[in-house]
């Protein structure tokens, strides 16, 4: 079916018209699909830093290099850690409102149109609102908090080392859940309804039902949710700039904010390829195995 | 029979109260942000903070336009619309390639799609110290290249979606009725997917107007987007308040607008067409 409308008539031009079409988009995916690779493992090589302009080789130095950063290595554990927290949540979470949702209720339409604008605001710009809520004497968190603490509670969200990830992973859960959210709802809506009813009929329990038919059926749209959340969640970097730039210290760095660090403000430019790098092959492995799983690939 | 009524009245109820619930929690964030944006500097930093402001007033918008700050939010329209057009186009017939002549296979396929899922960190950075070498950095070229490559995966994945959902049938009469084959893609195919167009291309659009990182590493002063114009008040004295919740506001209202016309097509846009919805 697929070659019905090839072509009738011969002709250089007619024959390679498909090749033209793809063309232009492939010249422009090679900016970002093969030039950073083929840049970066040159650059890689190299000793260039702020200070040292020479680009002769220094071979495998900055890939050694890699393996003592402890910093890195704390931040990837950062960006595993944010990922194991928020994903869960958000899945679970995003499971339950749409469950609540299913079935009609009234106004039940304008609960939706209004539970999606998380999902489309900036990332740096809900940062940014997140930070004001957590302020600790102009927010109306602590306020809330000290209502029902009934004293004062100036609790400083973004800057106590025992606040930080709480303050980013709820800036986070409540930008994305709702993303869970409205996938999920259009799973559950797919699920077959004369299953579920046979089921009741049988008397199998709500959790069976869960289990049995419903978690099946919208198996293939979690996995895809998943994924996109899964591979947003490892390139983390908007809410937590906005948020706490990675501070205290180095304690919410994750591996974006680690990798602007090191290449835009110590230009520390060989070294930082080889961190991008690192990273490439990292996911790389991740987004292969995935996507030969997952029904993004049909 | 009373008593079952009263029982799914008094569940319905309790739905009722927990969406309502939950709406207000995931609204507040935003409300707080648009009640700031109106309140005078001095209510900002008023103790308790007031959750409904005591006169509204838009002197924060005023003082943007006056700055000339508000241009951020030029910038990024011209940006966004500008890598929206070229990305739709290329990717669309980039797409139909993929989708009615199987051009590269499922691997081209499965390679497009896999360029969406780099992380943005480990691109930037070559791509700057080239861009650098161009004299590219800080320009419209610049920012609406990137942007294009970077949103050509989604147009090319998500069109090639919808073209494969419309038949070929009226290509092929089209065809042999003597149409040339770009007359059947501007002609027929185009229209016929008219639809999975205006969707794709809003949510390239959300993309781009969105998107921090790049512009903050690519630009300086002339194609500073809303997003990192926002983050130019952070950090100082914390009465840029004002500022940050004004320039939020209006890079954060047009999409707001868009999306509620685009409901219908928002499950399929975000989960990169695998519901349909």
């Amino acid at each position: 079916m697929a070659h019905a409308a090839a072509p009738r008539q011969a002709g250089f031009a007619d024959r390679n018209f498909k090749y033209f079409l793809v063309g232009p988009s492939i010249l422009v995916l090679l900016l970002i699909g093969i030039f950073p690779l083929v840049y970066l493992l040159v650059v890689s090589f190299q000793g260039i830093t702020m200070t040292e302009t020479d680009t002769g080789f220094v071979g495998l130095r900055n890939f050694a290099h890699l393996f003592h950063d402890q910093r890195l290595w704390e931040a990837l554990l950062h960006t595993v850690i944010f990922t194991a927290i928020a994903l869960p949540i958000e899945l679970v979470l995003g499971l339950a409102m749409a469950q609540l949702f299913l079935d009609r209720m009234p106004g039940r339409a304008v609960f939706v149109a209004l539970l999606v604008l998380p999902v489309v605001v900036s990332p740096i710009v809900s940062g940014a609102t997140w930070s004001l809520m957590f302020d600790n004497r102009f927010g109306p968190i602590n306020q809330i908090l000290g209502w029902i603490a009934g004293h004062e509670m100036p609790l400083l969200w973004t800057i106590n080392p025992h606040l930080v990830y709480p303050s980013i992973i709820a800036a986070e859960i409540w930008q994305w859940t709702p993303f869970m959210f409205l996938l999920l709802l259009a799973a559950l809506a797919n699920v077959d309804k004369s299953q579920l009813e046979a089921a009741a009929i049988d008397g199998a329990s709500y959790w069976r039902t869960f289990f049995k038919i419903v978690l099946p059926a919208i198996w293939p749209v979690m996995a895809v949710a998943i994924l996109i959340r899964g591979l947003d969640l490892f390139r983390l970097f908007d809410i937590i700039w906005a948020l706490t730039s990675g501070g205290p210290g180095t304690m919410t760095e994750t591996l974006s904010i680690f990798t602007y660090v090191k290449g835009f403000q110590q230009f520390e430019t060989s070294y930082t390829a080889a961190v991008a790098l690192l990273i490439i092959v990292l996911l790389s492995v991740v987004v292969f195995a995935a996507l030969r799983r997952v029904a993004l690939a049909r | 029979m009373n008593s079952l009524h009263a029982r799914r009245r008094l569940r319905l109820g309790l739905r009722l109260g927990a969406a309502a619930a939950i709406t207000l929690f995931f609204l507040f964030p935003v409300y707080w942000m648009f009640m700031i944006s109106l309140k005078t500097p001095d209510e900002i930093y008023s103790y308790p903070p007031k959750w409904v402001p005591g006169q509204f007033q838009v002197g924060n918008y005023g003082v943007l336009f006056k700055d000339g700050d508000a241009t951020a939010v030029w910038h990024s329209l011209l940006v966004a619309g500008g890598s929206t057009l070229i990305a739709m186009f290329l990717g669309t017939i980039c797409a139909y390639s993929l989708a009615r002549f199987k051009t590269g296979g499922e691997h081209l396929a499965n390679w497009i799609i896999s360029q969406r899922m780099v992380p943005p960190i480990a691109v930037v950075f070559p791509i700057f110290l080239l861009y650098v070498w161009f004299g590219w950095v800080d320009t419209y070229v610049g920012v609406i290249l990137l942007y294009t490559a970077f949103n050509l995966p989604y147009v090319i994945w998500m069109m090639r979606g919808y073209i494969l959902d419309i038949p070929a049938a009226l290509e092929e009469s089209a065809l042999v009725d003597g149409c040339t084959r770009w007359q059947v893609i501007w002609k027929v195919v185009f229209p016929m997917c008219r639809a999975g167009l205006f969707a794709t291309a809003i949510f390239t659009f959300v993309f781009a107007w969105n998107e921090f990182l790049f512009a903050l590493v690519l630009t300086r002063t002339e194609v500073v987007t809303y997003t990192v114009q926002v983050t130019h008040y952070f950090g100082g004295q914390s009465n840029f308040w004002a500022k940050i919740s004004a320039m939020s506001v209006l890079g954060t209202l047009p999409i707001f607008i868009v999306v509620a016309f685009m409901q219908r097509y928002l499950v399929r846009g975000i989960s990169l067409g695998a519901v349909k919805g």
